[in-house]
């Protein structure tokens, strides 16, 4: 080989490897860069008052994000309600019992509405709820994220129950098991750790939707008991704050995006622990 | 009980069970006049393949009877048609008769058959519970005993495959924290909890090392006075030591059957004497 040669390949493999190494170093430097940038702007104006308070008048200082906080855990509970057991059961069913032909629809079907963008699920629940009752609230901003979660619980659920080896199902069935018994007591049990991990991924990637509750929940400054009022939620109230032309309520959406990411990162990172520890069980 | 070392040439050194009842003054030993397991003129089909032809077959009550043959011969294929076993594969179907004590196994329920004829895999596959759990799954889908009873059927059935000493002080622990020959062993007292009659071993031991293999081999000793055997092997030294019966399985025949001592001294068949002479296979 010509030291030429060498010389050439040695260049090339220094430009490819700074390449590639640049591109990493950007997808995850956005992470940090986001996390930092929030951190920076919306930790400072963080306080214990966000918290607990209701927004203030525009003008007045001080007030919190209480009624979105509560307004958000209200939304992923309604959407836990709808979406979960739908996705669960529906994903059983895939995995265990559907046909070739009628497994291979469904799972295109939830492709498809997996790819739905989230506004037009939103104007979805709006046709469905919102217009008949004539009302925005929290029941059609549940509905709308618990539709949202359907497609990706499905899909996961099926994965992990599919992940369940052979040998377990023959282990049991062979003790005399039905075959509904052989995956109510060792196949669903086996993929319950990454079933759930799914669901808690799932809920935390529409934690963060703003448009299917643009015209479903609405928002509210005040608030909002029971199910049938407009409700604030946090993604909602960023962007109002956002928009708005005052400085402080800048700093509240700051404080409001730093929060729920807070949260949607501390859920991602439970889940995987779940799922890692799940992994080892597993083999 | 048998010779943990492995001879070059199986001939050499067997244990043979019926030439030591026939020593002891017995032509025949009576016992195996008494069928537990028949079958007749069996096949059976993966789709358009068909996988067994024509297979007949007499298990006797309380003996070892061994499948050998090289892969893909359906020895496998059998075993699980005596549990039924193989319906759970889509497309198949199974022509001819099985009968268990005299019942036609298709005529009963399928949980039935599946817990008068326990099965132990290839590869040990322990549910994700702690070893008390695998062991009482079995009662416990057939009704649920009370605490006491299912106590005692756990501690039974460990103690019957050699493995109570082992894990009496960790039952609550998960089941695969135990090393392979264990969990197999756990995978056998599994089965013989729910007191099977037959006991069916699909190559029970390939995955594990000659002293785990070896204690498997003291356990079918000992289990077979209480519950009759059929072991899958691809070790034929295997079958020689363990098995009272052996047959020869072949491109999806059964090509001879008779005592192991027979098999692995004299066959009738070319083909047999070609496997088991490692001719061929």
């Amino acid at each position: 080989m010509t030291s030429r040669l060498l010389l050439r390949r040695k260049a090339v493999n220094a430009v490819m490897l700074t390449l590639t190494g640049l591109c990493t170093l950007f997808a995850t430097g956005t992470l940090v860069f986001i996390l930092g940038y929030l951190f920076i702007h919306g930790g400072k104006s963080l306080t214990w008052n966000f918290f607990t308070k209701l927004p203030t008048p525009v003008g007045e200082s001080g007030g919190g994000m209480a009624n979105a906080i509560l307004g958000s855990a209200k939304l992923l509970a309604v959407a836990m309600v709808v979406g979960v057991p739908i996705g669960f059961l529906g994903g059983v069913y895939l995995a265990e019992f559907g046909g070739t032909t009628f497994s291979f629809i469904v799972r295109y079907t939830t492709d498809l509405l997996n790819g739905v963008p989230s506004i037009v699920i939103g104007i979805f629940a709006y046709t469905v709820i919102v217009l008949p009752q004539k009302h925005f609230s929290t029941m059609a901003g549940g509905l709308a994220l618990g539709v949202m979660m359907i497609p990706i619980a499905v899909r996961s659920t099926e994965e992990f129950l599919r992940a369940v080896p052979v040998s377990l199902r023959e282990g049991a069935v062979a003790l005399g098991a039905s075959k509904a018994k052989a995956i109510l007591t060792v196949v669903i049990p086996a993929a319950k750790n990454g079933i759930m991990t799914g669901i808690m991924l799932n809920l935390a990637r529409v934690a963060g939707e703003t448009a299917p509750l643009l015209f479903t929940s609405f928002s509210n400054r005040y608030w909002s008991p029971g199910w049938e009022q407009p409700t604030a939620a946090l993604p909602v109230m960023i962007f109002t704050y956002a928009i708005a032309p005052y400085e402080d309520w800048h700093q509240q959406a700051w404080s409001a995006g730093f929060v729920l990411l807070t949260l949607v990162l501390a859920v991602n990172v439970i889940a995987r622990m779940i799922l890692s520890k799940a992994k080892h069980v597993a083999r | 009980m048998q010779a943990p070392i492995r001879q070059p040439s199986p001939e050499l050194n067997m244990p043979l069970p019926d030439m030591n009842v026939q020593a002891a003054g017995e032509q025949r030993p009576a016992l195996d006049t008494e069928l537990k397991l028949s079958a007749t003129d069996l096949n059976f089909f993966y789709g358009t393949f068909q996988a067994l032809h024509s297979i007949s077959m007499k298990i006797y009550s309380g003996r070892v009877t061994a499948f050998i043959g090289p892969s893909g011969c359906g020895k496998s294929t059998f075993l699980r048609t005596l549990n039924r076993m193989n319906e759970t594969v889509r497309h198949s179907r199974v022509e001819g008769t099985i009968l268990l004590d005299g019942e036609d196994i298709h005529q009963l329920e399928v949980s039935e058959v599946r817990r008068r004829v326990g099965m132990v895999f290839q590869k040990s596959n322990p549910f994700p519970k702690s070893i008390f759990e695998n062991v009482a799954y079995g009662l416990r889908i057939n009704g649920s005993p009370n605490r006491a009873t299912l106590r005692e059927a756990v501690e039974h059935s460990l103690r019957r495959a050699a493995l109570w000493d082992e894990v009496k002080d960790k039952l609550h622990q998960s089941a695969y924290g135990l090393s392979g020959g264990q969990q197999q062993r756990l995978c056998i007292a599994r089965a013989l909890a729910v007191n099977p009659e037959v006991l069916l071993l699909d190559e029970p031991c390939s995955a594990l090392d000659p002293i785990a293999t070896a204690k498997i081999e003291d356990l079918i000793f000992q289990l077979k006075s209480s519950c009759t055997i059929a072991i899958v092997t691809h070790n034929m030294q295997q079958a020689a030591r363990v098995a009272d019966y052996t047959g020869f399985f072949l491109l999806g025949r059964l090509i001879e059957f008779d005592r192991t001592a027979v098999i692995f001294k004299t066959p009738a068949r070319k083909e047999t004497e070609d496997y088991v002479t490692g001719r061929f296979g």
